[in-house]
This record gives structure tokens, C-alpha cells and sequence, in this order.
């Protein structure tokens, strides 16, 4: 089944074209005869040098001349190529923002001359300006003839009284003539418009695409915006969970601590108690002191204050020696990394050793933290039973998601019968 | 025994004074920052100190670095740390040059009436009381030496010596009689490598090298 396209204004302005006296038609005509001069001026800049330079040719009377001339010929033609096209580049955009109302972002930054001869920022423009500037200009003189042809062959049997009559201008009284002089005439004036829109849009598309920022440096800009705003979101979680951290020791946690020694000091010195009220007492104090224990374990795993005050070594010596089996653990990192960083590199270790504590079955295991310049490598070898896969979801999937929000790489060994090997490696600045 | 008690949360603060009242201290003040307790301590000149590591102002190692002056300036104070994580290196630190009438536990034990006074007394009384996590910290760092050759056991006797307990008190955490203890430790000290000539002070030296911190 196929819909009836309804005949809104912009279907029939697509089919029969902006009328002559249209805003669009206006617009797009000034658009395109402003262009002429400069796209002119584009063709001139790389062949009037070399004109240039071949009247100069005969002055180049022995070697060294010769030479010389090539010369500074060679470097004032780079410079006039590189300056030149910026130049023109400048006009045209400023035209497209005048006239149509396009604007295009700045090319790249200017640069030196040899950078500027290597980016390819220079040789889209000289495309632009060399290339596809002289076609523009055609479809721009071919607009202006069909606008001042039009209009003069409308005009012209109207002033036939006042030519001559041997004048090639003067088509005569005859109707014939007149009415195809009109007809031609107004049919020239009903095409300019589209035509002016055509070399317009042309015009317009040709230089988004190549005096706009390059897709390469589009790309840039999104990867460096996105580098910023991830950077901003993990540096917000970091804080965040700094922040819960603090509020959970300075409040809940000491509040704890003075319930649980009060329960405790009241088993202690009160010996008439019932003994009914004495395990009460008893299994009271076993429960808040139980609430303590997961309290500190919840903020270890959140963001323990040892990492933030005492860096990855001491927290991790914490983590290594609360493990079910015995941990060796080796450092050799001078300075801080990132807090972020630290952050991620304390989770890997405390993930990885939950693992091989549920697992791996394996008798030790053992904590490698190494700095290499920007790098923070961390290893962890269990000698477990092995077979440990990435894919199988769980704990290392998380360990890999952590590692990779902050452009870490992770590594697993772990053939079956063992060992394991798992090593992350941490740029040390987000 | 009197004793000075350090600590900002006010409603810990109070909870400590009691039970160090019941345990039979005078508490002879009370404060909440690390400056007010120099001050107080050098002029009650008390036998025990008890201070929290993270104080006002910059709520890090105030506390800590109180007790390090007030080891050097009144040898004859004891000092108990009690802090929300215990962590090795400020364990060497405090047991640098001397080990007695020091203690490093985690603020958690107080919980533990009865040990955490047993370990008040200890410190009071010229011993030590070191956590069991930092004692565990410390065995992380180990390398390849002769401890490797302790049984778990024994590690076990040595975990509970290094925290500052005596023959009897390890026989008691350990469930067993204290001739038991007594072949534990002969056991380790003729694996350490420690001669009979050396007398009492082997097992000072045990735990020390136990600990990791340089005798």
C-alpha cells in the first residue's frame, strides 16, 4: 500500500523550486555570486607563483642563482600555500556563516609550516580551494547567467522603442519573437533558483567536508571530551565512597564500638543478674559485636581509610594477612599512584584473594606490586588447582570491568592443576 | 594505677572512662585531641595512656604522634593506641628501642571487656599488647628464613607471645597445659637458632624476629 505524500508547502517548493522572488532564492543567489571572486582567487593562489616563477626562470643566469631562486621561490610559495589557504579559508567560512548561516568549527590549531605541510588539514583546504573551488565557480557563473539573461530577455522587447533598430539587442516588435524572448526569459528566471540552491548546497556540503574539522579530528575532540567526563565519574565514585566511608566510622561505627563496650561492661560488673538476664545480656553483646566486625568489613571493601592515609602497601599488608591462608606480599612502588588508581589496585588484590579463597583450593599465595614509570603492575600467584576462566562470570569479570574503567589491562593464567597468575596493569594518572 | 584517656568521640570517650574505672584506674582526665593530651600528660605525669590515632585537627595520625613523644619524654608512662586500623609500620614505630608498657589494638577490642582489660593491665604493668592483625601484617612481609620451619602450632605460640602474653595466658587462649607451651617454645628456639647462653632474653628475641623489627 502507498501513501498519498501530501502536497505541504516543502514538497511543492522541492518540485517546482523556490520562486524568484523568495527570501531562499535571494539568499542563495548572494551566497553563490559572493563566492565567484574568491573561488577565483583559490584557482589564482597556486598558478600565479608558478607564473611567477617562470618569467623569473630567464633571470636565472648561472647555478647558484638558480638555485637560490628555487630556493626562496620553493618557500614563499609554502608559505603562500599555507597562509593563503587559511586565509581563504577564513572568508569562505565567515560567507557561510553570513549567508546561509553554517558554522563551521575552526579547522585545527595553526601550526608551524612543516607541521601545516604534513597535517591534513592543509590539504583539504587546497582541495577545496584548487579542486572544487573552479566547479563551484562554473555553477556560479551559469546561476548569474540564467538570473541576468532572464531578466534581460524579460525586459528587453519592453525597451525596444528606445534601441536602435540595427541593434543585436533590439529583437524587433514581431509577437513570435517577443513571446519566445519572454517564455525563454521566464523560464531561465524560473530555473535560477534551484540552480542557485543546487551550487549553494554543493558549495555548503564541500566545505563542511573538507574546511570543517577532519572525521580524524572530530574523533579527537569526542575522545577527549569522553576521557574528561569518564575521568570526572570515577574521581566522583572515588569521593563517594571515601565519603560514605568517613560518615560510617564517624558515626555509626563509634556509636557501635560504645554499645557493644557498655553491653560488655555491664556482663562484666553486674553479678546479681538473673541468669536468664545474663544470656540475654550475653547474646546481645555477641550480636553487636558481630554487627562491628561486618561493619569493618563493609568498609574495608568500600574504601578503607588505611589506603587513603597510608598508601597501597599498608592496605594491602591489611588485606593479605586477614586471608585464609598465608600471603607473602612483595612491594616495590615508591610514591602514590592516583587515589582512583590506588583504589582499583587495592580491589584487584582483595577480589583476587577472595577468589582463591573460594576456589582455588590453594596452600599460599603470593602479592607482587611493582612501578614501572606510569605503570602499577600487580601480580597475584596462587598455587591452586587452576582452571580459573574470565569468561565463566563472576568475581573476575568484576575485576575486569574495574580494571578497564580506568585503562588498566588484565591478565589471567590458569591452567587446570595450577598455578594461577593474574597480572594488572595500571596507568598510575587517570 | 592512674591513667589519661585521649579520644574525640565523645560518646567512646565516656564509655572508656567507666570502664576504665571498673577495671580499678583513676582516670585522672579525659580529652578529645592530641595537643590537650601532651599537655595533661606532662603534667599529671600518669602511668597509662590510652589515646586514639586519628584526632582533630587533621583527623590522620595526631594520636600516634603523640604517643611517640610521650614514650620519648616519660619513659616510665605505659601507652595504649587504639585505632579504627591497625597497620605494621606504626607497630615498628612504637616498638622501635623499647617494647615495654606499649600496646597497639584495634579500636574494636574494647568491645572485648574482659581481654581488653586483661591488655590495659598488661601495658600498665610494663608489657605489651600488640593486635593479632598487626602480628599477622607482619608475617605477610616475611621472606624465605627459618620461621618457614615453625608448625602452625608453633607459629600459634608465637602469634601469642608477639601480642605480649605470658606462658600461662597462651596456655589459656590455646586451650592446653602450660608444660605444652613450654616444649612449643623450646622447639622454636632451637629453630630460630637462639642458645640456651642467651637466657631470658630469647624470647624477646623470638618475638622480635618474629615481628620483623630490627633488634
Amino acid at each position: 500500500m502507498s501513501a498519498t505524500l501530501p502536497a505541504s508547502p516543502r514538497v511543492r517548493r522541492r518540485v517546482l523550486g523556490d520562486p524568484p522572488w523568495s527570501a531562499a532564492a535571494r539568499r542563495h543567489t548572494a551566497f553563490v555570486v559572493a563566492g565567484l571572486p574568491v573561488h577565483a582567487a583559490g584557482l589564482l593562489a597556486p598558478v600565479a607563483p608558478l607564473a611567477l616563477g617562470l618569467v623569473l626562470v630567464p633571470l636565472a643566469v648561472n647555478l647558484t642563482v638558480m638555485l637560490l631562486l628555487t630556493l626562496v621561490f620553493g618557500v614563499s610559495y609554502a608559505l603562500l600555500l599555507t597562509h593563503g589557504f587559511v586565509l581563504l579559508t577564513r572568508v569562505q567560512t565567515s560567507r557561510l556563516a553570513a549567508l546561509l548561516d553554517i558554522r563551521l568549527p575552526g579547522p585545527a590549531v595553526r601550526r608551524g609550516l612543516a607541521q601545516s605541510l604534513r597535517s591534513d588539514v592543509l590539504w583539504r583546504q587546497a582541495a577545496y580551494h584548487v579542486a572544487v573551488g573552479p566547479g563551484i565557480a562554473l555553477g556560479g557563473l551559469l546561476t548569474l547567467g540564467a538570473w541576468a539573461c532572464g531578466a534581460g530577455l524579460l525586459v528587453l522587447p519592453c525597451a525596444a522603442w528606445a534601441l536602435p533598430a540595427t541593434s543585436p539587442l533590439n529583437l524587433g516588435a514581431h509577437p513570435v519573437t517577443v513571446t519566445a524572448g519572454w517564455l525563454l526569459g521566464g523560464l531561465l528566471l524560473f530555473v535560477a533558483p534551484p540552480l542557485a540552491s543546487a551550487v549553494a548546497r554543493l558549495d555548503a556540503a564541500a566545505a563542511r567536508a573538507l574546511l570543517g574539522p577532519g572525521r580524524a579530528h572530530e574523533l579527537q575532540l569526542r575522545v577527549d571530551h569522553l576521557a574528561v567526563s569518564r575521568a570526572a565519574l570515577l574521581a566522583a565514585a572515588d569521593t563517594e565512597r571515601r565519603r560514605i566511608e568517613r560518615d560510617l566510622h564517624d558515626g555509626v561505627q563509634q556509636r557501635l564500638v560504645a554499645l557493644a563496650m557498655k553491653l560488655g561492661i555491664a556482663r562484666a560488673t553486674h553479678p546479681g543478674l538473673t541468669p536468664e538476664l545474663k544470656d540475654l545480656l550475653g547474646e546481645v553483646h555477641a550480636e553487636a559485636k558481630e554487627a562491628l566486625t561486618e561493619l569493618r568489613d563493609l568498609v574495608r571493601g568500600l574504601h578503607p581509610a588505611v589506603l587513603d592515609e597510608q598508601g597501597l602497601d599498608a592496605a594491602l599488608s591489611g588485606i593479605a594477612a586477614r586471608a585464609p591462608f598465608p600471603v607473602r606480599l612483595h612491594v616495590s612502588a615508591e610514591g602514590r599512584a592516583a587515589p582512583a588508581i590506588e583504589a582499583v589496585a587495592y580491589f584487584v588484590v582483595s577480589e583476587a584473594l577472595a577468589n582463591i579463597a573460594k576456589h582455588a583450593q590453594a596452600a599460599r599465595a603470593d602479592v607482587h606490586l611493582e612501578r614501572h614509570a606510569d605503570v602499577l603492575r600487580v601480580t597475584v600467584v596462587d598455587d591452586g588447582i587452576g582452571g580459573a576462566d574470565p569468561g565463566r562470570g563472576t568475581g573476575l569479570t568484576g575485576l575486569t570491568q574495574r580494571v578497564s574503567s580506568v585503562d588498566g589491562t588484565l591478565m589471567i593464567s590458569s591452567p587446570v592443576g595450577g598455578p594461577t597468575e593474574i597480572t594488572v596493569e595500571l596507568p598510575c594518572e587517570l | 594505677m592512674r591513667a589519661v584517656i585521649a579520644e574525640d568521640s565523645v560518646l567512646l570517650r565516656a564509655g572508656l572512662v567507666q570502664l576504665l574505672g571498673a577495671a580499678g584506674f583513676e582516670v585522672v582526665g579525659d580529652v578529645g585531641d592530641a595537643e590537650q593530651l601532651l599537655a595533661l600528660t606532662a603534667e599529671v605525669r600518669p602511668d597509662l595512656v590510652v589515646t586514639d590515632v586519628r584526632m582533630p585537627p587533621s583527623h590522620t595520625d595526631e594520636g600516634m604522634r603523640a604517643a611517640l613523644t610521650i614514650r620519648q619524654n616519660q619513659p616510665q608512662t605505659a601507652v595504649l593506641l587504639l585505632s579504627q586500623y591497625v597497620e605494621e609500620r606504626h607497630a615498628a614505630k612504637l616498638l622501635t628501642g623499647r617494647t615495654r608498657g606499649v600496646g597497639y589494638l584495634l579500636k574494636d577490642r574494647v568491645a572485648d571487656v574482659a581481654e581488653f582489660v586483661e591488655a590495659l593491665h598488661r601495658v600498665a604493668g610494663g608489657g605489651t599488647a600488640l593486635d593479632p592483625e598487626v602480628v599477622a601484617q607482619l608475617l605477610v612481609r616475611r621472606q624465605s628464613d627459618p620461621l618457614d620451619q615453625l608448625t602452625p602450632r608453633e607459629r600459634e605460640v608465637l602469634s601469642l607471645m608477639a601480642e605480649g602474653r605470658s606462658n600461662a595466658g597462651i596456655a589459656e587462649a590455646m586451650v592446653v597445659g602450660e608444660s605444652a607451651v613450654a616444649k612449643h617454645i623450646n622447639n622454636i628456639f632451637s629453630k630460630l637458632d637462639l642458645s640456651a647462653a642467651d637466657g631470658d632474653h630469647r624470647r624477646v628475641l623470638a618475638v622480635l624476629r618474629f615481628l620483623g623489627v630490627p633488634a
